[in-house]
């Protein structure tokens, strides 16, 4: 044992002598630690929303029945209970209380079932309270905190109607807000309307359900996943894609680092076995060493990781909220489980990284000398081998994109491409090198090119770390420009009305459209439509459009039937979502069957429309075919066209008038600035993950020269001596870096444009349903060059620096040490 | 063939010891039978020409290789039977090492350089490393590292290294090699007088006809056998 720590300790005095390459090695394993954990934590607290909300109020996981609207009648439920159904009634709709908007369910807490989340609570303990007038609105203490409320306390909604005093319920899901039943009717002006009936699991003799409601409801499975887990699957696998090609190249510097510290303790390993050290134990030592290493960088990762996280929470939570209507509480709670993952990661990540070097060690003889550029040699020989496996990748990446079909097989391919080109970098760069120092002419050229070959070995971790963060960089940029162009273009299509409006009910929809029709700013009032439904167990929308230039001229059609507008109006044909079509494998001319309440509605498909981030289908036909077909759905919605500069002040009059909040009133405008936000919001922890990367490529790129440099001195010393200077030596050095730099980073470019063709091609496809234009941006290519450019000058200039005041003392010592 | 001695058992007994290696696809005999005796308290020469296997004969004695044939017996322990622990505590407990590059640890300071082996080994004398520091002339090094020493003071800290362990045997490779002559008498003086202390056994590989002269016996290594 004691000498177990004796050999630790020597062990580690390596590290107090060579602080620059503990620092290196820790940067390293921080990186990667705090990057990869941070985007877990983002994952994890995401996920323990979902399923929060999903315990709450239900959406997807109690088997349940709805109707063919968005309400029905309370009797169903009576008649139900009465046939022996162990049903629960909840109403579901949004009220803005101190301007926020929140979800409102009320639910009836006798007949919840227990299975159904955290509301059964209140069943044993104060029922009465909950039920009995003023009652009780449960929240998230989240919820509380953003209504700047205390417990107890009876707000209104900005509509005027008073809701009973707040109480906390720490398991409820942020933004909603639970109270009973009939209150809740109340404050949405929904007597006797039910949104859903729960079902519970007791079980007992009961009538079917067609012969208890005929076919207003339909019953809706109980699902192992909750819908918000299945639609945003893709938005955290990217999350995580990126979190693990940070991991991987926080590596790079870490093999680097340990690298170059085990050539360097060669010696010292055999000096040691030389005074009796038995290879066990300090190979054990070593790996303790290695452990030890992993443990600290691990925990000060994960703090960083938290760091990290907590930053980028905001963007997220927006994304996810205006994707996919989830709602993540705007603090962090992280599980002993997300601890003990991070320092795992960091210890198997530390012992990949050594792996190669620990095993060097372990084979090493005792007797051999210390050969610190035996290294540089194997490596060389290596490049053969490694062109080999760059191949193999590619060639599995091309047989991947062909034969896989799922959206881990579109992230495969990625992963395969990145490999296989990081792989094939050193090669290519040693080809290049090679022609180079074929074509040179002069020895100090010929040298040039030569010494350039021989430091590649030592470079390729870190050139293989930058290729892969600016080919992401470029990617990942050419698909957000290309999103941030078609998105806006597309915006613009999708939001041709000027106003748009909901009315409450079918009476104020009538008398708000009376009133506008004497207004004549308004040029056009365009009555729209909206049903649920499901085709081919997928949730669908249908769009109710006006037969109108407002729609003609503007909807984003991306293929179309000549004559497509005439079809659709005709009410026999059907314009269809991008996703829709893919997922059902449609085509211009196909046909398709919409289940409505009086039977089959069969379309022909006129046109195929662009339906960028919505999770669901979608098909738009004629409003007229659409009322006809659904003659029980409210009539509430329109479309304006208004005189130019108009807008807001008939939006207000609007407002006052028919007391319309902005859930049911809204502009253009507002609306296109609320989306373009969400969208963007969407990119900016991609942008801010993407960032972190190429930082960490350049300190990658830092260390690797820092390191570097110091066994480069045997190889400029010579020069030195027959009479170049520090200075000129220096500046050979700056340009040589900086020449395999520019290699590297033209080959990034291609590289990048083909990671962007597979993100819009094959990973958006399949993640979302929906294909961008790909277009190239040479601006933004040229811009990227130049950050590499500046990112590597910035990484050379401490070398180089060290190099033009080195004493010629130190210099000297090279030929000493020759003796 | 060893021609076998009638006196008292030796510290050290090589015989018939046998070592071949491999370069490319030629085979090249280094030892073809060497056999070697050292009395305790013997201190013994090993020379000859460049190649002729000296090195090879004191890593094999210290059981940093394997020999091909042949025994290697240190008091009563057969070296080449023994397995890699068992040649690590071998090293470790009972023999000194001295080299040409002197291998200390360069992150270590002087004074934990020369307390290293004894520590590991769990024998670690205070009073002895006191002395020996004294001895070697190293009180004011102490918290230098090797780095910082000039050759000699590296090589005398190398010899109070290997002599912490009170070793039988004291095997060196060329240690004053990398020594100027009078830095070089300097250092034998300094080991010889310690060995003397001590009464270890001394083995010593030089070019030095000069330091050969020093010790009590002179071997020749010729051919890869004793002349």
């Amino acid at each position: 044992m004691k000498q177990g720590l004796w050999i630790l300790a020597v062990l580690l005095s390596h590290w107090r002598r060579h602080p620059t390459q503990l620092a290196t090695l820790m940067v390293g394993l921080i990186s990667a630690t705090a990057l990869w954990s941070g985007v877990q934590a983002l994952n994890q607290q995401a996920r323990a929303s979902y399923d929060r909300a999903a315990a709450v109020f239900g959406g997807a996981r109690p088997a349940m029945l709805v109707g063919q609207d968005s309400t029905f009648s309370q009797k169903l439920f009576v008649d139900l209970r009465r046939a022996g159904w162990p049903v629960s009634p909840v109403l579901e709709g949004r009220v803005r209380v101190e301007g926020r908007s929140l979800r409102l369910l009320g639910i009836e807490p006798v007949t919840f079932p227990a299975e159904a989340g955290s509301i059964p609570s209140i069943r044993t303990s104060d029922l009465q309270t909950f039920i009995a007038p003023p009652g009780e609105a449960l929240v998230a203490p989240e919820t509380l905190r953003d209504l700047d409320a205390a417990e107890g306390t009876a707000l209104r909604t900005d509509g005027g109607a008073l809701l009973p005093p707040l109480k906390v319920q720490a398991q409820l899901a942020p933004g909603v807000m639970v109270l009973d039943i009939g209150m809740a009717q109340n404050i949405l002006h929904l007597p006797d309307q039910l949104s859903r009936l729960l079902i519970g699991r007791t079980r007992g003799p009961r009538a079917p359900l067609e012969a208890v409601t005929g076919d207003k409801l339909r019953y809706v499975a109980p699902d192992a996943e909750t819908d918000l887990e299945r639609l945003t699957d893709s938005f955290h696998l990217n999350l995580s894609a990126f979190g693990l090609l940070s991991f991987l190249v926080g590596l790079f510097i870490v093999n680097s680092a340990i690298g170059l510290a085990f050539e360097q303790r060669m010696p010292i390993l055999r000096t040691l076995r030389a005074c009796g050290v038995s290879s066990r134990m300090l190979n054990g030592m070593l790996l303790v060493e290695l452990l030890m290493v992993a443990l600290v960088a691990g925990l000060i990762g994960l703090v960083c990781g938290y760091l990290i996280a907590a930053a980028l929470l905001p963007d997220v939570a927006s994304s996810l909220r205006g994707l996919y209507g989830a709602r993540i509480p705007g603090e962090l709670t992280l599980t002993p489980h997300w601890w003990a993952a991070g320092l795992a990661m960091s210890a198997v990540g530390t012992l990949a990284a050594a792996a190669t070097s620990l095993l060097k060690a372990i084979r090493a003889p005792v007797l051999a000398m210390a050969q610190p550029y035996a290294r540089l040699q194997t490596q060389q020989r290596w490049l053969g081998w490694q062109g080999i496996a760059a191949l193999a990748m590619l060639v599995a990446a091309i047989a991947v994109l062909i034969g896989g079909n799922s959206l881990i097989s579109g992230f495969a391919v990625l992963a395969a491409l990145l490999l296989g080109a990081a792989l094939a970098l050193p090669v290519l760069l040693a080809c290049v090198l090679r022609i180079g120092e074929r074509s040179s002419r002069g020895p100090l050229a010929t040298w040039f090119w030569a010494d350039s070959r021989e430091q590649l070995p030592g470079l390729s971790l870190a050139l293989m770390a930058l290729l892969l963060a600016l080919a992401v960089n470029v990617g990942v940029g050419t698909m957000v420009e290309n999103f941030s162009r078609t998105f806006a273009t597309w915006l613009d299509g999708r939001l041709a009305a000027d106003v748009y409006v909901n009315a409450r009910d079918d009476a104020q929809a009538r008398d708000i459209q009376a009133s506008l029709r004497a207004r004549p700013e308004v040029t056009a009032i365009l009555p729209s439509g909206r049903a649920e439904i499901e085709i081919g167990g997928w949730p669908v929308e249908v769009l109710g459009l006006a037969d109108h230039a407002t729609y003609r001229d503007h909807w984003p059609l991306l293929e179309s039937a000549p004559d497509a507008w005439d079809e659709v109006k005709s009410g026999r044909a059907a314009l269809v979502s991008e996703q829709l079509a893919r997922r059902l494998n449609l085509r211009l001319g196909g046909r398709l069957d919409v289940s409505t309440p009086d039977g089959t509605w069969p379309l022909s498909i006129a046109a195929i429309y662009a339906d960028y981030g919505n999770p669901k289908g979608q098909i738009a036909v004629n409003i007229d075919a659409f009322t006809s077909r659904f003659p029980n759905l409210p009539r509430t919605r329109f479309g304006l066209r208004v005189t130019p500069g108009k807008i807001a002040p008939l939006v207000d009059d609007m407002r006052k008038t028919f007391h319309l909040d902005e859930s049911r009133l809204s502009d253009q405008s507002t609306l296109k600035a609320e989306s373009t936000q969400i969208f963007n919001r969407t990119f900016t922890v991609t942008a801010a993950l993407n960032t972190f990367t190429l930082g960490v490529a350049g300190v990658a790129l830092l260390t690797s020269l820092l390191t570097l440099s110091n066994s480069r001195l045997p190889y400029l010393a010579p020069l030195w001596a027959i009479g170049l200077t520090r200075r000129q030596l220096a500046g050979i050095e700056l340009l040589k870096t900086l020449s395999i730099a520019f290699f590297t980073a033209l080959l990034a470019l291609p590289l990048g444009l083909l990671v962007a063709w597979c993100l819009i091609a094959v990973v958006n496809v399949r993640a979302f349903g929906w294909r961008l234009p790909l277009h190239v941006f040479p601006l933004h290519l040229a811009e990227l060059l130049g950050v590499a450019m500046l990112a590597s000058l910035l990484a050379m200039l401490m070398p180089v620096i060290r190099l033009i005041r080195m004493p010629p003392a130190a210099l000297i010592k090279v030929f000493a040490d020759e003796r | 063939m060893c021609v076998p001695t009638a006196s008292k058992a030796p510290l050290l007994d090589v015989r018939n010891l046998s070592k071949t290696y491999r370069s490319g696809q030629e085979r090249i005999a280094v030892l073809r039978g060497a056999c070697l005796r050292v009395d305790a308290g013997e201190s013994v020469a090993l020379t000859g020409e460049s190649g002729s296997g000296k090195s090879t004969l004191l890593h094999l004695i210290a059981g940093l290789d394997r020999a091909d044939g042949g025994s290697i017996r240190l008091d009563d322990t057969e070296v080449t039977a023994l397995a890699d622990r068992g040649r690590a505590a071998l090293r470790r407990n009972r023999l000194g090492l001295v080299f040409q590059q002197f291998n200390l640890i360069p992150s270590l300071t002087v004074a934990d350089n020369l307390a290293f082996q004894a520590r590991i080994a769990g024998r670690h004398d205070s009073r002895w490393q006191s002395e020996l520091v004294d001895r070697l002339g190293l009180g004011d090094l102490l918290k230098r590292y090797p780095e910082q020493l000039s050759g000699g003071q590296q090589q005398r800290v190398a010899i109070g290294r290997a002599l912490a362990v009170r070793p039988p045997l004291l095997l060196a490779d060329e240690p004053t090699g990398n020594l100027d002559e009078a830095t070089a008498d300097e250092v034998m003086n300094l080991a010889r007088d310690l060995i003397r202390q001590t009464g270890c056994g001394f083995l010593m590989v030089t070019h030095s006809a000069r330091i050969a002269a020093t010790l009590d016996r002179q071997v020749l290594l010729s051919a890869g056998l004793i002349a």
